[in-house]
């Protein structure tokens, strides 16, 4: 069984885009321990020879045409940008 | 006449034979939610000045003869993970506060083309992850049986403003048990549909190998109208499937002579509580009764498929939600440098503890090292949760077990330990990883008056007999009639 280390922790909460405080890693570290032992039953589980299931009807691709549907409401869309410039959306300098 | 008393298959009466408008109707909602909603505070957006404008134009329409159809002019309520072009979406989350969708979800397209009255948003666990609707960044809302207990969730605003009859009926969505649990919790009637069902475009997605938009209504019969409403295939969502053109109120019979019912025993173990236990036991002699065929059985895999649902709705979880990046929509942060910062810092103070807990599972379990380990075997237990409900199915038409194991809890008694709250999903979550329909229905009450839920399991596109058999079991014991939540208790 896996045990959750705090740098772990902390590697996985970047992989994630996320910071965590010092109170949040804590609790963390314990919530996510006690999931896990849960979590673990799955491989109490026979499953050999089985083969996975993405979903109920997921496992065949759905082809459809590709065909550009055009949305013009650009104003509802970009209503709900934090900042926005010239009808873009706008985000920090990226390269220096 | 008290209107929110009636369901919506008696409001539609009366409107057709002109004894009620849809202002009549519309007002009394609105009257109730100024009365109740501060007891109950079930939505986050309330659309009542909105919908009695609407309630006017439709009155004319009906006057004209220009009514769409049926239903014209009866208001819904809509649980805020499904997008309302024009009207906030928030998924109950910091994160999108301000977020107004530009366009509607499939399902509010099909309930505006019914000319139904949206009455508001309803309150749920932020990003649908919970069981109480304690999660919400915006506010707890309570159980009108008793305000001091949760209403369930995630969908938890919606249960709770039906069994309040602050909305007629109301949209849910289900991952894990997300409109069943909080209608066993409220003594409503809540459907999730067959995976494909019902469409997903515009429904915020948590994990979407498992989400599915269903009813939640006062009875089965105002159910069955629901879901044939909301039902069909939608081009735009490719998991969706074209399941014919079913009327399924025309599937409600009263009559469940020969129906084989299956019941899996594990289900009524340890950890059910045990008036729920003889609350579902008289159920099944009521069945037995109604000419029912009642077996035990036994379906070994709910602790497997627990696990096994933290794992992929996690999973799936850690990769929708990366899209709030506080970039095109969501909150963003006011402390960053660069764009990483704005990233990190937008997600880390716009999402609760628990999205943050459930985001770091699901990477965690997808990260190299874990994958095989977790994922993986998650989804190669999916497989044998599918089997062994097939291999039931060959035997039984429905598979009857409690909605929750437990009725609705104090608030505040769970939401500090994350593991006990996903143990309270045990009867449910099994539905979802297996694609099947299950429907939760009041059977009875316990003695402190709190409603327990019975859940029927159908097979998949099984939706007919298990609102058949939810409804002549509805039909018998009157529920409605003989309980009404009484909104005890109090703020504390």
């Amino acid at each position: 069984m896996a045990k959750v280390g705090k740098e772990e922790l902390l590697h996985i909460a970047k992989l994630s885009n996320l910071n965590l405080k010092e109170d949040e890693i804590d609790k963390y570290l314990l919530n996510l321990q006690d999931i896990l032992n849960f979590a673990n039953i799955v491989n109490n589980a026979n499953v050999e020879g089985l083969n996975i299931t993405i979903g109920f009807n997921q496992n065949e691709n759905v082809f459809r045409k590709d065909e550009v549907v055009v949305f013009e409401d650009n104003e509802a869309l970009l209503q709900n940008a934090p900042e926005k410039e010239r009808n873009m959306f706008k985000i920090p300098k990226v390269i220096q | 006449m008290n209107i929110t008393k009636l369901t919506v298959h008696e409001l539609q009466e009366k409107l057709a034979s002109g004894e009620l408008t849809s202002y009549d109707i519309t007002k009394a909602y609105t009257d109730r939610i100024a009365d109740k909603e501060k007891d109950v505070q079930a939505f986050v957006t309330d659309l009542s000045e909105e919908a009695l404008k609407q309630a006017s134009i439709m009155d004319e329409k009906i006057k004209a003869g220009e009514a769409k159809s049926k239903l014209s002019g009866i208001p819904i309520g809509i649980k805020d993970n499904i997008c309302t072009k024009g009207i906030r979406t928030t998924c109950s989350s910091k994160m999108l506060e301000n977020f107004i969708a530009p366009y509607n979800a499939t399902v509010m397209e099909k309930i505006n083309d019914e000319e139904l009255i949206n009455l508001g948003k309803l309150n749920m666990d932020e990003f649908a992850m919970g069981g109480s609707t304690e999660y919400s960044y915006f506010k707890k809302t309570r159980n009108p049986w008793n305000l001091n207990k949760v209403p369930g969730g995630s969908s938890g605003g919606s249960a709770s403003a039906v069994a309040a009859e602050l909305v007629p009926w109301a949209l849910g969505t289900d991952t894990g048990g997300s409109i069943r649990q909080p209608s066993s919790f409220c003594g409503v009637v809540g459907l999730k549909p067959t995976y494909g069902l019902v469409s997903r475009y515009g429904v915020v997605a948590f994990a979407s190998s498992l989400d599915q938009v269903g009813p939640i209504t006062k009875d089965v019969t105002d159910c069955a109208m629901l879901l044939n409403i909301i039902s069909g295939h939608d081009k735009r969502d490719t998991t969706s499937v074209d399941n014919g053109d079913k009327d399924y109120v025309k599937a409600l019979k009263n009559d469940v002579k020969g129906l084989k019912i299956g019941v899996p025993k594990e289900y009524f173990g340890e950890g059910i509580n045990p008036e729920v236990k003889e609350k579902l036991q008289e159920a099944l002699e009521i069945y037995k009764e109604l000419g029912a065929t009642v077996e035990e059985c036994t379906l070994d895999i709910a602790d497997y498929a627990l696990a096994t649902y933290y794992i992929i709705a996690c999973a799936e979880a850690s990769s929708n939600l990366g899209r709030f990046d506080g970039i095109r929509y969501g909150y963003r942060t006011e402390n960053f440098k660069n764009l990483k910062d704005i990233y990190r810092n937008s997600r880390s103070e716009g999402f609760g503890s628990e999205v943050k807990r459930r985001i770091i599972l699901g990477t965690y379990v997808l990260s190299s090292g874990y994958y095989d380990a977790y994922y993986k075997k998650a989804q190669q237990v999916r497989t044998l949760v599918m089997q062994e409900f097939e291999k039931l199915f060959s035997k039984y038409d429905v598979l009857l077990t409690p909605t929750s194991p437990t009725v609705a809890f104090d608030i505040g008694s769970k939401s500090d330990n994350p593991l006990e709250m996903y143990l309270a999903d045990i009867c449910t979550v099994s539905v979802n990883i297996a694609g099947l329909p299950g429907i939760s229905i009041p059977c009875g009450v316990d003695k402190e008056g709190m409603p327990i839920g019975m859940q029927l399991i159908g097979k998949h596109f099984g939706e007919e007999t298990i609102l058949n058999a939810a409804y002549t079991f509805e039909q018998k014991i009157k529920f409605r009639e003989n309980y009404t939540p009484e909104f005890k208790g109090g703020a504390k």
